[in-house]
């Protein structure tokens, strides 16, 4: 259900690193939990965060929910088909990411969680 | 000090049947009711182009009956009763002396004597309670909260009637909108009502809570071949918000008078006297100073309930609701702006999460159904 290629935090994003970036997205568990997604609101890219920083929000019809960087980073890109289809995260929520970002530091990882770890915080 | 108890939810006769379908249940107004079942967006669609199938047994009824019914009725609601015949309904409020809302409500003719108030499920005790003192002193009249007699299952969309007529013997064409008549559906004595909250035609199926069950299994069996949907109250929303349909507590309340919700057709103006009614004469006479507008997003963003209302730098009000609709696919919503700033085409701003985002007056509502 939840890849173990990634990592997880307890307010339900998944960040995927490779090397120095990493792609942020929101776990299966998240999407349900919203409902239908009608709006991605997206930082700009080189917009800095810190981790746990507020970097934009996701809305379905009902509810609104703020999305949290997982890692401190820059924005290198964001996922503009988001603009246009943002129900495409419900269809694959983990295929789809929302932004990549430039680690501040590759190996600061306290607070996240693993695939099992997830799996048994949503279960 | 130790908390006051909190009341376990109310569960309708039709709780079972949304678990087993898998809806999401929500806590609303007292009662454990189903946001949704497949999405929100699927079944708002689905009313729109089918048909979709809501328990709406949360809501309140409220019987007036006895020799000078109508006489108490025309007491405490907004709109002139004695203008229903036996068989039909009206939209109307419940006026606070100011000329606000305490409610909404729909008023059924039972019989001469015989009124059944539909309220809403969040305000059915305040209402009970405000109903039963406004009527006293009017004479030969008693008010009975016979809310747990009911159940009420609605099924609204352009396939309505067709799904509905297979389950009975009653003309359901010849029942006229905001008409109501006595006969079984699916076996079950039921009162049939061409009234609804969605923008769509539709029936409002009152039964009695013990054979609720089986009604609407058999409304979803029979119409789930021509598209019927079971719809929750997230679709609800949605739906009665593209039609313009005013929520009570949120778009209506005591704050906001009948006139100023646009709402001043569901008075009776020649009515000597009701509750509210020297209040709403000065005020049609001096003219409002605000009004509910409806509103569609220009710059991109969604407007939410309670987020703050701009024109120019003054802040005005509150987005009174909002959303992002499935159908027409707009950020849409529903505020009160200064007479002057409230005509088609003029622009206020909505303050979403810290920034103003552009929005403009459109006229009301903002879906109408194609008529056949």
């Amino acid at each position: 259900m939840y890849p173990s290629d990634r990592q997880y935090t307890t307010e339900h994003e998944w960040i995927s690193v490779s090397g120095t970036t990493a792609r942020v997205g929101i776990t299966d568990y998240a999407q349900q939990q919203l409902g239908d997604v009608v709006f991605v609101e997206l930082p700009d890219v080189g917009q800095t965060f810190d981790q746990g920083a507020q970097f934009g929000s996701i809305e379905s019809v009902k509810a609104v929910s703020d999305l949290y960087c997982p890692m401190a980073g820059t924005v290198v890109e964001v996922n503009t088909t988001l603009v246009d289809r943002p129900e495409t995260v419900n269809a694959d929520p983990h295929g789809v990411w929302i932004i990549a970002i430039e680690l501040t530091s590759p190996d600061q990882t306290a607070g996240l969680i693993d695939a099992a770890a997830y799996a048994e915080l949503v279960s | 000090m130790t908390d006051a108890p909190v009341a376990a939810p109310l569960k309708t006769p039709l709780h079972g049947r949304h678990v087993a379908l898998g809806a999401k249940m929500v806590s609303f107004g007292g009662w454990e009711m189903p946001l949704q079942y497949s999405g929100i967006t699927e079944e708002h669609l689905a009313v729109r182009r089918a048909a979709g199938l809501f328990d709406v047994s949360h809501m309140g009824e409220i019987e007036v009956a006895g020799a000078d019914a109508l006489a108490a009725v025309q007491r405490i609601s907004t709109n002139d009763a004695a203008r229903l015949e036996v068989g039909q309904a009206q939209y109307s409020a419940l006026a606070t002396p100011e000329g606000t809302f305490v409610d909404d409500l729909l008023v059924y003719r039972l019989g001469d004597e015989h009124f059944l108030l539909v309220v809403n499920a969040a305000t059915i005790a305040k209402d009970f309670a405000w109903i039963r003192d406004g009527i006293q002193g009017v004479g030969d009249a008693v008010a009975v909260n016979t809310s747990s007699r009911y159940a009420l299952i609605a099924v609204q969309g352009p396939r309505a009637l067709e799904i509905v007529q297979s389950l009975t013997e009653v003309d359901l064409a010849s029942i006229g909108y905001y008409r109501f008549a006595t006969g079984e559906v699916a076996n079950v004595r039921s009162t049939i009502s061409r009234t609804g909250y969605t923008g769509e035609d539709g029936f409002e199926i009152f039964v009695a809570p013990q054979v609720a069950e089986r009604l609407w299994g058999a409304l979803l069996s029979v119409g789930a071949p021509a598209g019927l949907r079971p719809a929750g109250l997230g679709a609800r929303d949605t739906l009665r918000l593209e039609a313009a349909m005013r929520l009570s507590g949120q778009d209506i309340d005591e704050t906001t008078s009948v006139l100023e919700a646009g709402l001043g057709w569901i008075v009776g103006w020649e009515k000597p006297e009701f509750v509210g009614r020297a209040a709403l004469v000065r005020q049609r006479a001096a003219g409002v100073t605000r009004q509910l507008v409806g509103f569609e997003m220009v710059e991109r963003g969604i407007a939410r309930h309670g987020y703050p209302v701009y024109v120019g730098e003054d802040r005005v009000g509150v987005v009174t609701s909002g959303t992002r609709t499935p159908f027409l696919e707009k950020a849409i919503g529903l505020t009160y702006l200064p007479r002057a700033a409230s005509a088609p085409g003029a622009e206020c701003a909505i303050e979403i999460r810290g920034r103003r985002v552009r929005a403009r007056v459109v006229p009301l509502p903002f879906y109408k159904r194609p008529r056949g």
